[in-house]
């Protein structure tokens, strides 16, 4: 059991610089996920939501507005906040459990703790895997080591940038029930960027639409469902409908 | 399920075939008979002068044959993969010495001495082996040496400059501008600086050695996929991690290729620097033949400087395949 924290996006903009001029990439969010929240982000490609997590994560800091978490400002990289990429970037020179262990060594807690390295294998179902090296697995089972890796280290804040999407459709269906239950048992607070509208349904408490770059929240819907959700219950459906819209898609099919 | 049943019994037959009838080597047939050949003209037709022990020479050859013919006699019971593969270069090798044989000790149709015939480089084996061992222990001290003192500071350097911006502002122009240099233009300062000539040699190897490993070394570093850096930071990693658990690691295909690139400069000038300033080792062993005019010794020494070369390569080929075992599509050596 972890203590899950509370974190706050005040203000939040950012921008980049691309060939001498600036690239706003993030509008002024502001957005608050209490202790043990599941808050899902959508938007359209290329809109800010990988930047958005970097931030969080305090792997950049903002060019305005503050990230705070248990209302305290976000300087840098904590293993507290941990962020699952959207790439796996495995490190191919480690095998799959040395990969899992890295966040247990640089805290020095391998020696106590290595033993949940198999438990964590066990669940994303890399179990016979541990000593294959990342060249050696297939792009799903890649990004289950890379969720593992983060999983391993019990992190507070769980940050998550399409975590299930070089999946296939039964692996990640499996994998959403598999998330739900570690989310329901630990409570950290997640923050999870996806593409499917769905899954988002399925996983989150809160789901929240991006505009176009530069990102500004344009909707924000509490998913007033109880756990375990049915995908083809009414509301849900109902639910899809309208972040659709949001979107901007035509939903008349 | 049937075809399980009848694939498990087919594999099963196979298998007992296998193991009881393995095919004949072939190749080691013809290589005996080759070999076999060659020792029959060595020792049957005369010499044109007196080259050596030819008798030797003979005897040798028909040890080769000899031995060929028991391995396929027996290679139904006996199989030795790793020779067997060797076949057709052991048939290569038989014709290549069976001509050597005669276009120079029987027909003499290669200018003497610059040409030496077979027998006469045996000689010098037989005769002259404590020298050449001397030589060889001589040259690999002195390698070895300046090698590792190269290759470590080389490392050291490479992972200071791609790491620290400082380091690189200092070092980068100072690279740039006495690495290119070749290492045995260091030769003469070198030699009248340092107090010995050994020292002088060792450090030329250094330097030969220590240029091609810092680059790469640099440039395995710098060229590091940046996310790395991040999935570190994000698991809490210190410098002292992201250092020596990530960078050096993924810099290490890079550091390989600059090692290999340090080895060739490092034979170069092992040899230039015996020849000039050292007195001792295989270079200094091949002035010498030179000055003496004995073309055979220059030979036989010439074959085991590469025999030693190629066995460092195949060390360092070795060591690489150990330590980048998870690199795919790796070259074989
Ligand atoms: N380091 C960088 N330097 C310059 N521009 C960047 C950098 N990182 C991201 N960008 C730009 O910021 C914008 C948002 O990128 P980001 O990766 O956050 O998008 P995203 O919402 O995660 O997209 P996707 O859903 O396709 O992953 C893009 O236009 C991208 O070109
Ligand atoms: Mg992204």
């Amino acid at each position: 059991m972890v203590a899950a924290a509370g974190v706050r996006l005040a203000k939040l903009s950012h921008q980049f610089r691309l060939r001498g001029a600036a690239l706003p990439v993030l509008d002024t969010i502001d957005l608050a996920a209490a202790p043990g929240e599941f808050v899902a982000l959508l938007g359209p490609s290329g809109c800010g939501k990988s930047t958005l997590l970097r931030l969080i994560a305090g792997l950049e800091r903002p060019h305005a507005g503050r990230v705070l978490m248990s209302e305290r400002s976000v300087e840098k990289p904590d293993p507290s906040r941990i962020l699952v990429f959207q790439d796996p970037t495995l490190y191919p020179w480690r095998t799959v459990r040395q990969n899992v262990a890295l966040g247990l060594e640089t805290r020095g807690l391998i020696r106590t703790q290595g033993g949940r390295i198999d438990a964590i294998l066990r669940l994303v179902g890399l179990d016979g895997f541990d000593n294959a090296f990342p060249h050696q697995l297939s792009g799903g089972m890649a990004q289950r080591a890379a969720l593992a890796r983060a999983l391993v280290n019990e992190p507070s804040v769980l940050l998550m940038d399409e975590p299930l999407a070089n999946l296939d459709s039964m692996t990640r269906l499996s994998m959403q029930a598999e998330l739900m239950a570690l989310w329901q048992r630990e409570r950290f607070t997640a923050f999870l960027v996806t593409h499917d509208v769905e899954e988002a349904l399925y996983l989150a408490e809160r789901v929240v639409v991006l505009s176009r770059r530069p990102a500004r929240i344009v909707a924000e819907l509490a998913v007033d469902l109880p756990y375990p959700r049915h995908r083809g219950s009414e509301r849900f459906v109902e639910l899809r409908h309208c972040i659709l819209e949001q979107l901007g898609l035509q939903v008349d099919w | 399920m049937p075809t399980g049943a009848i694939q498990a019994t087919g594999e099963d037959v196979a298998d007992s075939v296998r193991a009881t009838r393995r095919p004949i080597w072939w190749c080691g047939g013809v290589a005996a008979v080759a070999w076999l050949a060659a020792a029959a003209v060595t020792n049957g037709w005369p010499d044109d002068g007196d080259l050596g022990p030819t008798g030797r020479l003979a005897g040798c050859m028909a040890v080769i044959g000899l031995l060929l013919l028991a391995m396929t006699l027996t290679s139904r019971y006996f199989a030795l993969p790793r020779l067997f593969r060797t076949g057709p270069w052991l048939v290569a090798l038989a014709l290549l010495f069976g001509t050597w044989e005669l276009v120079s000790a029987k027909l003499n149709l290669l200018p003497r001495p610059f040409f030496a015939a077979p027998q006469s480089l045996l000689e010098v084996y037989i005769d002259d082996w404590p020298r050449l061992i001397e030589s060889v222990a001589h040259s690999l001290m002195l390698l070895v040496t300046g090698y590792a003192v190269g290759a470590v500071l080389g490392f050291i350097s490479g992972v200071a400059i791609g790491w620290s911006r400082a380091v690189g502002y200092w070092m980068h122009p100072l690279l740039r501008f006495v690495g290119p240099l070749p290492a045995t233009a260091w030769l003469p300062l070198a030699f009248f600086v340092l107090p010995s000539s050994w020292t002088a040699g060792v450090f030329l190897i250094a330097l030969a050695t220590g240029f091609p490993v810092t680059v790469l070394t640099w440039s395995g570093v710098a060229s590091v996929n940046a996310a790395y850096y991040d999935v570190a930071r994000t698991l809490g990693a210190s410098q002292r991690f992201l250092i020596l658990r990530v960078a050096i690691p993924a810099a290490m295909p890079s550091v390989f290729v600059g090692l290999f690139m340090g080895l060739g400069g490092s034979f170069a000038v092992l040899v230039v620097a015996e020849m000039v300033g050292v007195k001792a080792g295989l270079g200094w062993y091949l002035s010498w033949a030179q000055g003496w005019a004995a073309y055979s010794n220059m030979y036989a020494a010439l074959i085991v400087m590469a025999l030693m070369c190629s066995g460092l390569i195949s060390v360092l080929f070795h060591l690489r395949d150990r330590l980048l075992n998870w690199q795919k599509g790796l070259l074989r050596w």
